[in-house]
């Protein structure tokens, strides 16, 4: 289950140290003390550590013995061992995290519950209609959700909810999002915020330090707001970034936007960017297609079912295309580079890119 | 690099680069077997209106966007043709939501469909440049 393939690091000439971590960075001495108390010296250095859970002071929430998050192998390894086919799960967050844990369990379960805050299921990144769709899904494949409640205390094997209703049950899992780890930068006095604060080269404000992925907060190019986007895309093309700089080059990225594609039960699901004024709604019992402007750009869409060729949208959010003579309900109905021009498709499909 | 590039102003329409796509991924020996009564999973697709039709399939960009954005480590670069390891691939297709021209497609059995080139199968060489009647696709070095 690698990433990369098994030569990688060997091939591209990278000691790997597992299964130590960093434990302070000392950026006037240009160190990294490891835990072992290992002194590693650097000229550049990429803080990349990724985000941890969240999980809440639930009251009595020590008392429960069977607690799990979903965030790495390992946590889907124990929580696999934890659960056979009569447990009762309780899942705490209807975001993507606590819904994949929904998919992964189904079938292994004797039943699944899912509860959160909101009342909507994926609030961060679907809209009521789109959500509804999901939630539909869901609930056809067996997931018992609860929405616009959560638990507000445990006793082991009950969650005492919001609403006054108790949800017995075997296994608990924790998803309610994640936070970033910063404290390596924090502790050397470098600028954080949510997430370790960088410029558009992703370099920290500490002298040859740089940063990405899921530990940094960055600009959101569609709203231009700062904030964590955890996802892959944006954690692959910042370190990239910040490889590229550390070696001396002077790249900017400021792409990072909010995108999702997930599958759940059989049913495609994406969004990417945020809502605007929308400008191109289809909603039928099959699926939903939703896309948003602002400033006279596509800033957003959400789509469930049919995905095909979504990238088409995407590339228009991200590079910041003026909707200007393209006849965006023709291209909502039917994605393809048909309405970008001969000249654009003479360079796309006939040259090198 | 040789690549599969489009010359729009020749194409015809036919589709004929659908059926040979699907066709020499198939794994079958013949057409027949590979196609009759089966719905054409093929990785290159026509877009035509108003007048117009071209093929598109993967650019094999020099910068792949769908590559850095892969989650499970699926996509990957062989000498720069863009492959899919179809064993690591978990059918997220985040690939899909990010390539900008629509070349990478939701396959059949979940994973993401996308050209190899015919590299791996027994065309050898692209199946659809091979076989457009009108050199409206070409598998050439352009630079
Ligand atoms: C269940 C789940 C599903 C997801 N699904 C998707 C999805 O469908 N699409 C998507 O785009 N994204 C998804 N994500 C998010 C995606 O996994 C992250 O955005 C991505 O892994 C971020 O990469 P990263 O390198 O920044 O951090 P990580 O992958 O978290 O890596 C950080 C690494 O740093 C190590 N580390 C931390 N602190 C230290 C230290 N002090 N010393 C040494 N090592 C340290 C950690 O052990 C870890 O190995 C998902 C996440 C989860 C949990």
């Amino acid at each position: 289950m690698a990433y990369r393939p098994e030569s990688f690091f060997e091939d591209n000439n990278v000691r790997v140290i597992a299964g130590k971590k960093a434990e302070k960075l000392m950026p006037k001495e240009k160190q990294v003390l490891t835990e072992g108390s290992e002194i590693l010296p650097y000229d550049a250095l990429c803080v990349c550590t990724g985000s941890r859970p969240l999980l809440p002071a639930f009251k009595g929430l020590d008392k429960v013995s069977k607690c799990f998050s979903f965030i790495d192998l390992n946590d889907a390894l124990r929580l696999e061992s934890a659960v056979d086919a009569c447990s009762r799960v309780l899942i705490i967050g209807a975001g993507f995290i606590g819904l994949k844990c929904a998919e992964g369990l189904s079938g292994r379960a004797a039943k699944i519950t899912v509860c959160d805050l909101a009342p909507i299921v994926m609030a961060a990144s679907l809209d009521e209609d789109a959500s509804a769709i999901v939630a539909e899904q869901l609930r056809r494949s067996g997931i018992d959700l609860r929405l616009s409640d959560t638990a507000e205390s445990f006793e082991d094997g009950v969650a005492h909810m919001k609403s006054g209703r108790d949800i017995a049950f075997d296994v608990l899992v924790i998803a309610i999002g994640v936070r970033a780890n910063t404290e390596l930068i924090a502790g050397a006095g470098g600028s954080v915020g949510k997430g370790i604060i960088t410029d558009s080269g992703m370099k920290t404000s500490l002298d040859s330090v740089w940063a990405a992925g899921d530990c940094v907060q960055s600009i959101d190019a569609v709203s231009g707001e700062s904030g964590v986007l955890a996802i892959l895309p944006n954690a692959a093309m910042q370190g990239f970034t910040a490889g590229r700089n550390m070696a001396g080059a002077s790249d900017v990225f400021d792409k990072s936007m909010r995108m999702n594609s997930i599958g759940l039960f059989g049913m495609h699901i994406m969004s990417a960017g945020i809502t605007g004024d929308c400008i191109y709604s289809e909603v039928s019992g099959s699926g939903c297609r939703k896309f948003f402007a602002k400033d006279g750009r596509l800033c957003g869409f959400i789509m469930t079912g049919d995905v095909s060729r979504a990238g088409i949208y995407t590339s228009l959010i991200r590079n910041r295309v003026p909707l200007e003579g393209i006849d965006m309900r023709q291209l909502a109905e039917y994605p393809s580079l048909l309405l970008f021009g001969t000249e654009y498709r003479k360079e796309k499909l006939g040259g090198l890119v | 690099m040789k690549r599969v590039y489009v010359n729009e102003e020749w194409c015809l329409g036919c589709h004929l680069c659908e059926y040979n796509c699907a066709f020499a991924n198939s794994g079958q020996r013949s057409m027949v077997k590979a196609l009759l009564g089966k719905p054409v999973v093929s990785r290159i697709h026509v877009e035509e209106g108003g007048g117009i039709s071209y093929a598109v399939s993967c650019r094999h960009c020099k910068d792949p966007v769908c590559l850095r954005s892969c989650i499970s480590g699926a996509l990957h670069s062989e000498n720069g043709v863009i492959c899919i390891d179809k064993s690591k691939c978990v059918g997220c297709l985040t690939c899909v939501l990010v390539c900008p021209y629509g070349a990478v497609a939701p396959g059949p059995n979940g994973a993401a469909l996308k050209c190899e080139l015919c590299l791996g199968n027994a065309s050898g060489e692209p199946a659809c440049a091979l076989g457009c009647p009108n050199k409206a696709i070409v598998y050439e070095d352009r630079r």
